[in-house]
């Protein structure tokens, strides 16, 4: 009897490893057809749910494992993250989605870091001899990476938060302060593949790492802030992936895997929207004026006084409201301003005058690609009225009217016509051939980059000056009074 | 190099694979989802902070797990939750 029960118990002891490793490579796959959903609009829904069951089940499974042996402590802290987290995604507004991803992409990099840390710290003081060096390398790279995924996504977070100038920062000696941080990391590393249990060295890396990731992302310029999301991002898989060769844990490298090249693609295909490769967008310092193209760019345009033509409302009212077919191009300042009800509103008064209404979306409309998608469903813009930039380019001298809201550096034809210009190369929107463009902003203010735009100087351009939400709906409200004429 | 590592290895590369042909083509609308899937997916490092904080007594090691647990734990729910929001306005 009392084998029968030995026995028993040691077949279960047996079985739980395996059932670990199986019920990880279940959620690894529902990790693949997630992400493989989420890429298509019918089943993305579908695909992130997918991916949350797989995450539910890689966490449940993981309490079973033998080395888990104080489960209330976990318990509580997986009870204290989920309410934060459910809490702030309750709360976030759709116009803040991009440095919320940032937030939460920072403290997964500190999570992974931490698990480094954590697991180097009970290696090197346990007593029983040095920390293997496999452990070391991958201990070292978990760090570098969560680190700056932490430090650097934070900054980004700042910068689109408006914490911190937008602009590019630098400051003197810049480059060999990096330089010299980056050699003392080497130097740390190297000494802790000699000597693997100095935990002191080891803590003195990593923050190391903690300031790399602030300098990395100080120079890089507010327009270029969501392709350095992105970048974190796929850094953030990379940190997961570097913990679990530090615990080799499958689960952990799969999973961080799929992040890293996913975040790697979805970073390309962003710079390639802006036309610039991802060595520009990190080491150019763009946007603020900083090359001498840019500065001759600029004092060329002082020295001539540029005329351009504003108008009021009620006038623009009358040419949209007599026009045959007018394109919005609607931009991150109209989500600022929680406009996009208006406009929408906007555009039902005009179809309902007859009016042909179309919007036009730049790749990058917004902080982060599809986000000014995100923007206009939430305000019940049927999804097709919305046409992409290579679809609507060809339309827009048909249309009569180009109406411009709080858009800015993507319809600044110097990006197609003028070569000295910064952002010369990047697609626009072509609603310089619209017959008239209307252009809402708040003031001539340079946008975003820090770029003036021609688009404003031309002929058949008018400017109405105001906040988003308070024109359009006077334009609704001048648009109303033509149709009851 | 260990025989751990290597199998560690040969695994990243190949999951690295997978992410390159699943995420291939996919249209501007759902770039900004899908970043933010993809994001809560890089909170499985719950996974490894569960791990080093159930190795057993308070120490060091288990108290930065317990953080790792809650910072990966707002970066999962967090993350599925504002993902799952934004996707639900596409439905209308």
């Amino acid at each position: 009897m009392a084998g029968f029960e030995m026995g028993f118990d040691l077949n279960w002891a047996a079985l739980v490893p395996p059932i670990e490793k199986l019920t990880y490579l279940v959620a690894a796959s529902l990790f693949i057809v997630g992400l493989k959903f989420l890429g298509s609009p019918a089943t993305a829904r579908k695909g992130n749910a997918i991916a949350s069951v797989g995450m539910a089940l890689a966490i449940a499974v993981t309490l079973l494992d033998f080395h888990v042996v104080s489960y209330g402590q976990i318990l509580v802290a997986i009870a204290v993250g989920s309410a934060i987290g459910a809490i702030a995604a309750k709360q976030v507004g759709m116009t803040e989605m991009p440095q919320m991803v940032g937030l939460l992409n920072g403290l997964g990099g500190a999570a992974s870091a931490l698990v480094a840390v954590a697991e180097f710290w009970r290696l090197s003081t346990n007593g029983s001899g040095d920390v293997p060096t496999n452990i070391v390398v991958t201990a070292i790279l978990g760090v570098l990476i969560g680190g700056v995924t932490l430090t650097g996504s934070l900054m980004a977070f700042a910068k689109l938060q408006g914490l911190v100038p937008g602009a590019p920062i630098t400051f003197p000696l810049q480059q060999p302060v990096n330089v010299t941080l980056l050699l003392g990391f080497l130097v740390g590393g190297g000494y802790l593949l000699l000597h693997p249990s100095d935990l002191q060295i080891f803590l003195d890396i990593s923050a190391i790492s903690l300031i790399l990731g602030v300098l990395f992302v100080l120079p890089i310029g507010g327009a270029d802030t969501p392709v350095v999301i992105s970048l974190l991002n796929s850094f953030s898989g990379l940190a997961a992936s570097a913990a679990g060769f530090v615990l080799g844990n499958d689960m952990l490298i799969i999973a961080g895997a799929l992040v890293g090249a996913s975040g790697l693609i979805l970073t390309e295909i962003m710079c390639k929207a802006m036309n610039r490769s991802l060595a520009n967008v990190l080491f150019g310092a763009f946007g603020g004026g900083g090359g001498a193209t840019a500065n001759a760019a600029a004092a060329s345009g002082a020295a001539v006084q540029k005329t351009y033509r504003s108008i009021d409302a009620e006038e623009g009212a009358m040419m949209l409201g007599y026009a045959r077919s007018v394109v919005i191009v609607p931009g991150y300042g109209m989500a600022v301003a929680q406009a996009q009800h208006a406009v929408r509103e906007l555009a039902d008064r005009l179809a309902e005058n007859g009016v042909e209404v179309k919007y036009a979306i730049h790749p990058v409309a917004g902080r982060m690609p599809g986000h000014m998608n995100v923007l206009l469903a939430e305000a019940n813009v049927p999804y097709s009225q919305l046409y992409d930039m290579d679809d609507i380019n060809p339309e827009f001298e048909r249309a009569d009217v180009a109406l411009i809201i709080g858009a800015n550096d993507v319809v600044n034809p110097d990006a197609r016509d003028n070569a000295n210009s910064p952002i010369y190369g990047m697609p626009i929107l072509e609603v310089d051939r619209a017959k008239h463009a209307i252009v809402i902003k708040r003031s001539m203010s340079p946008g975003f980059a820090g770029i003036d735009n021609e688009l404003f100087y031309k002929g058949n351009t008018m400017m109405l000056f105001g906040s988003a939400k308070e024109v359009v709906s006077s334009l609704v409200a001048s648009v109303k009074e033509l149709a009851a004429v | 190099m260990s025989e751990p590592l290597i199998a560690g290895l040969v695994v990243f590369v190949l999951a690295s694979f997978v992410g390159f042909e699943v995420i291939n083509k996919v249209p501007p609308t759902l770039h900004t989802p899908l970043m933010s899937g993809a994001n809560a997916v890089s909170g499985i490092a719950i996974v490894g902070a569960m791990l080093v904080a159930g190795t057993g007594n308070l120490s060091v090691t288990t108290i930065l797990g317990l953080i790792a647990v809650v910072l990966a734990m707002v970066n999962v729910v967090g993350g599925f939750l504002v993902t799952d929001r934004m996707l639900q306005m596409f439905k209308k």
